[in-house]
């Protein structure tokens, strides 16, 4: 039997407000614990919830850069259930009516087969505002359990997707997307390790051509993308293999062990708690007015579709190059940077993709921190471009600029790599290799091309790379007719 | 100290007849007397107030004083105070010292009011006789056999017994005004948003509202000047501009319309308040009021739809209160789950897990339509009748509560005839709407008779002006039980 893979993924983003969604405590990762937790976030009698409007405008942002619809009156619920890191005994989450609903976002697939790209679009059901938990620390505590409530009261955004994504890299294409976005858009910092950007897999499987979907297992807690590969395929393959074999799926929470590979079993549907959802009393149904709207619209930056719509018009880049250069906003300023400062958008793309890439994933450093600026890669090409470098030249004056040696043009001086513009010169270095190749030339007069090109490099060896190879080129035909 | 009043307390400090220090010590005196009777306080500090008392005179001696430096009062153990136990009344919070203070202690600090101690209340404020109380049941100071009404019942009898000249309550579903009536005092629920909840244990978030108790209504005014005004720490709380309580209240009643709700003088209102009540229409009359007689059909739905859904957001708000953080826990226990199971039936005694069973059960998968939403629909059918009657009446008028005091125990096995004392207080806290209750008699057995008014939203003064201008013909209001002197 073929089988088909559904998925659908919910994804918990933390938001980079500065303090937390209902207090004012501070949201920076990594303070001793219980530091950053107020009376309001460890739940004193008595305390009262107020709303953070910088939470609220991060989702307004989202809801905006994903053209889903804006609950102009949205509502906070509680969600009721008991655990020691969850202070208030409840969490503050919208249930009924979230701020965001619908939206799409469009994402391409790499196909390992063709080695093409596909594009697609993803539908989002929601994104809702919620409040994070406390962390429970159970090692060192000798068989208890230590709350850390630094990260309580965190604000969250859940986005989550229609079940539209039907293999582990459609869905890995999907949260790399929401990934660029939501850091794009600067409303989460999108640190994976830290927890900031975490996945919660739904996977099903049903035999081709069935309409509705099979029984679902919920992956918890994905944060890499390497992680939520290896969690669906190994899913998936359980799960046909389990149906296979005779088996039932049954609705379950399952968690992924990186050092298996594989899925477990954490609780069942029969576990699933009643959370016992109502509107949270102590809050106001949240009122988003049109100005507000407006001066967040206002505030967006240019969105990653619309700049690889841009691309590909204004720098006549493929449609690959300009996802990959869209990657970041950091990315995408770089490479138009480049591109503006030399005014080949071609070139600037494959440099950018090529030689600085490849530099700074071997330096394992990050695009903001490249010691190369997007100024000097222009200038770089620009020389390529008007004749003073060629490709091989180019690339020792960027091993200049990437050891701090100075601009493009000291660089070219001191380490004399122009390249030779001097006819006359040239014209010598090419009598002088005729002269001492004379049983090339008498191959190349006999008919074998291969000698040219032999003759060619033999004038760039001599003149130590500096030769323009299409000056080249001309002189020796010249030559030898 | 017979003649209570605020003002004429205030006045005496000012003309430095009396040290606040002098004042809160003969209170802290009578405290000490009265206290093993009648079981009004749960904590007292006399270092403490003492203290207060001393900061509040060196205010006066700067001529700093407000209207109400030095006067002491008493809080309600609902109120969170720094420094002090807090504890709700209930065993779950025996060993609950607040770290930090309500906005509402905020406030009386600001003005230089002394605090006498912590009032006994029924625990979490679920009750209407002080029974439910860990701390033990507080006595009537009008006959110590028959119970002070409640939740504020230590707050109502701590006045009515002249332990402190006033006290705050908190009000959910008549805490405040049942109380006030089966003690004879005077006491006043605002108007929903208009004091702070910041720093008050919650039990019903959209009901809790704290307010002022006292023997007059011209000294509720006072207090509720102080305790009044725009937290930003609570987002139910009103941005509106501050308002002198003081304003109306000498001003006549000449063409004042007095609501009469018919479904508030029918079955089970006992003969003898319904007496006083129809005495005290009368003598609102003499004074210039007319009378109109209006329905609030559905209030008879009031106390189901109450008992849904106060229960249902208790049982989130009391969800905190697990053992982990502070508070009491189980001695003993075997997992995360037992060590919950035992500290909350341990901690919290039969009415407040009556009242999360109801509460849990009400939310749950598949009955919130049928309970949870229902109530609020009827909520708000409450809410239109009283809007409707407001079209043509300036206050409404009924008895506070359907009998005087009954006796401790008589009504504590059966939580249904418990729960219809608040059969008439328990709409305006639905509707959100100010209420209070101002003494206007006594049955045969020497117990205290309680009217209520309930007024539009934001007619605190008017209802203040209704009530002072009724205790400046009557003086119901200054009678004090004569066995505890």
């Amino acid at each position: 039997m073929k089988w088909e893979t559904v998925i659908g993924l919910e994804v918990h983003t933390q938001l980079a407000t500065r303090s937390k969604i209902f207090s004012g405590s501070s949201t920076a990762f990594g303070a001793a614990p219980n530091t950053q937790a107020s009376a309001v976030d460890i739940a004193l009698p008595g305390v009262l919830p107020v709303l953070n409007k910088g939470a609220v405008e991060c989702a307004i942002k989202f809801g905006l850069a994903i053209g889903a619809t804006l609950n102009r009156v949205n509502v906070f619920d509680r969600k009721n259930y008991f655990y020691p890191d969850l202070p208030k005994g409840y969490q503050i989450s919208q249930l009924a009516k979230p701020i965001v609903e619908g939206g799409a976002l469009k994402i391409v697939v790499p196909s390992t087969d063709s080695g093409q790209s596909e594009d697609k679009v993803v539908h989002l059901t929601r994104a809702h505002l919620e409040e994070d938990a406390g962390k429970s620390l159970h090692e060192d505590f000798h068989g208890m359990t230590g709350i850390d409530l630094n990260r309580a009261g965190t604000p969250l955004l859940e986005i989550v997707s229609e079940p539209e994504m039907r293999s582990s890299a459609e869905a890995v294409a999907y949260a790399r997307a929401l990934h660029t976005l939501v850091t794009w858009i600067g409303i989460c910092d999108g640190n994976m390790q830290e927890g900031s950007f975490r996945v919660d897999a739904n996977v099903s499987v049903r035999p081709v051509g069935q309409a509705e979907f099979g029984t679902r297992r919920e992956i918890k807690n994905l944060n890499s993308f390497k992680f939520l590969q290896q969690a669906i395929d190994y899913e998936v393959h359980w799960q046909i293999e389990t149906l296979e074999d005779g088996g039932r799926i049954e609705q379950a929470t399952v968690l992924f062990d990186p050092d298996t590979g594989e899925t477990r079993m954490m609780r069942s549907k029969e576990d699933a708690h009643d959370y016992r959802y109502f509107p949270d009393p102590d809050l106001l149904p949240v009122k988003l007015d049109e100005p507000w709207i407006e001066a967040v619209r206002a505030a967006l930056p240019e969105l990653p579709a619309a700049m690889q719509a841009r691309f590909q018009n204004d720098y006549g880049v493929s449609v690959y190059d300009a996802t990959v250069l869209t990657g970041s906003r950091a990315l995408a300023d770089y490479f138009e940077g480049v591109a503006r400062a030399c005014g080949q958008g071609k070139l600037a793309a494959n440099w950018v993709m090529g030689e600085l890439s490849a530099a700074l994933n071997k330096a394992e450093l990050d695009i903001a921190q490249s010691p190369v600026s997007a100024t000097q890669l222009g200038t770089l090409i620009a020389r390529i471009q008007d004749g003073t470098l060629s490709g091989k030249l180019a690339k020792q004056v960027f091993e200049g600029l990437w050891e701090g040696a100075g601009e493009v043009d000291a660089i070219i001086e001191a380490r004399g790599l122009k390249q030779m513009s001097d006819t006359g010169e040239l014209e010598k270095i090419v009598d002088e290799v005729l002269a001492a190749n004379p049983k090339s030339v008498e191959e190349f007069r006999a008919g074998k091309e291969k000698a040219f090109n032999a003759l060619v490099g033999q004038v760039m060896k001599a003149s130590r790379g500096k030769a323009n190879p299409a000056q080249v080129n001309e002189l020796l035909k010249a030559r030898l007719q | 100290m017979s003649d209570a009043r605020l003002s004429a307390l205030a006045a005496q400090l000012a003309a430095r007849q009396v040290s606040s220090r002098e004042l809160a010590q003969q209170y802290l005196d009578r405290i000490a007397t009265l206290n093993p009777t009648i079981n009004a306080f749960i904590t007292v500090d006399a270092d403490k107030t003492l203290a207060e008392a001393a900061a509040a005179d060196a205010l006066i001696a700067a001529g700093n004083a407000g209207p109400l430096t030095g006067v002491p009062i008493a809080h309600k153990d609902i109120f969170c105070t720094d420094g002090w136990l807090t504890t709700c009344g209930s065993k779950m919070l025996h060993n609950f010292i607040a770290p930090y203070d309500a906005h509402v202690i905020q406030r009386f600090k600001a003005a230089g009011m002394p605090s006498l101690g912590k009032t006994n209340m029924d625990e979490f404020a679920m009750g209407s006789s002080n029974e439910t109380s860990h701390f033990g049941p507080v006595k009537n100071p009008w006959n110590p056999a028959y119970v002070p009404g409640g939740s504020s019942g230590g707050a109502a009898a701590c006045v009515a017994a002249r332990m402190a000249p006033a006290a705050t309550g908190t009000d959910t579903g008549g805490s405040i005004r049942q109380p006030a009536a089966l003690c004879g005092i005077t006491g006043l629920k605002p108007t929903y948003g208009l004091v702070s909840r910041y720093g008050m244990i919650a039990f019903a978030s959209s009901l809790d509202q704290a307010g002022p108790m006292a023997p007059s209504a011209e000294d509720c005014a006072l207090l509720l000047n102080v305790m009044t005004g725009f937290d930003p720490k609570d987002s139910t709380s009103l941005d509106r501009e501050k308002e002198d309580y003081t304003r109306s209240l000498d001003q006549p009643l000449t063409g004042l319309r007095v609501g009469l709700p018919k479904e508030f003088f029918a079955e089970g209102l006992n003969n003898e308040v319904a007496a006083a009540v129809e005495t005290a229409v009368a003598e609102l009359k003499k004074l210039g009021a007319t009378t109109v007689e209006i329905s609030l059909a559905n209030s008879k739905l009031a106390i189901p739809v109450y008992y849904v859904l106060a229960p249902a957001e208790a049982s989130s708000n009391l969800s905190r209160f697990d053992g982990v953080r502070y508070g009491y826990r189980a001695p003993d226990y075997a997992s995360l789950d037992d060590m919950y199971c035992k500290t909350r039936a341990q901690g919290f005694g039969a009415e407040v897990k009556r009242r999360i069973l109801i509460g849990a059960y009400v939310l749950s998968h598949g009955y919130y339509d049928a309970y949870y939403l229902q109530a609020q629909k009827i909520r708000r059918l409450i809410a239109d009748d009283f809007n409707e009657a407001f079209k043509t009446c300036d206050v409404i008028l009924g008895p506070t509560a359907p009998g005087t005091a009954f006796k401790l125990g008589e009504k504590s096995d059966d939580p249904v005839e418990m729960y219809l004392n608040d059969l008439y207080t328990i709409p305006a806290n639905l509707a959100g709407l100010p209420g209070m209750s101002l003494p206007c008699g006594f049955d045969a057995k020497g117990l205290p008779i309680g009217l209520q008014l309930v007024g539009d939203y934001f007619s605190e003064a008017k209802m203040l002006n209704v009530a002072h201008q009724y205790q400046r013909v009557t003086d119901w209001h200054i009678r004090a039980p004569e066995g505890l002197k």
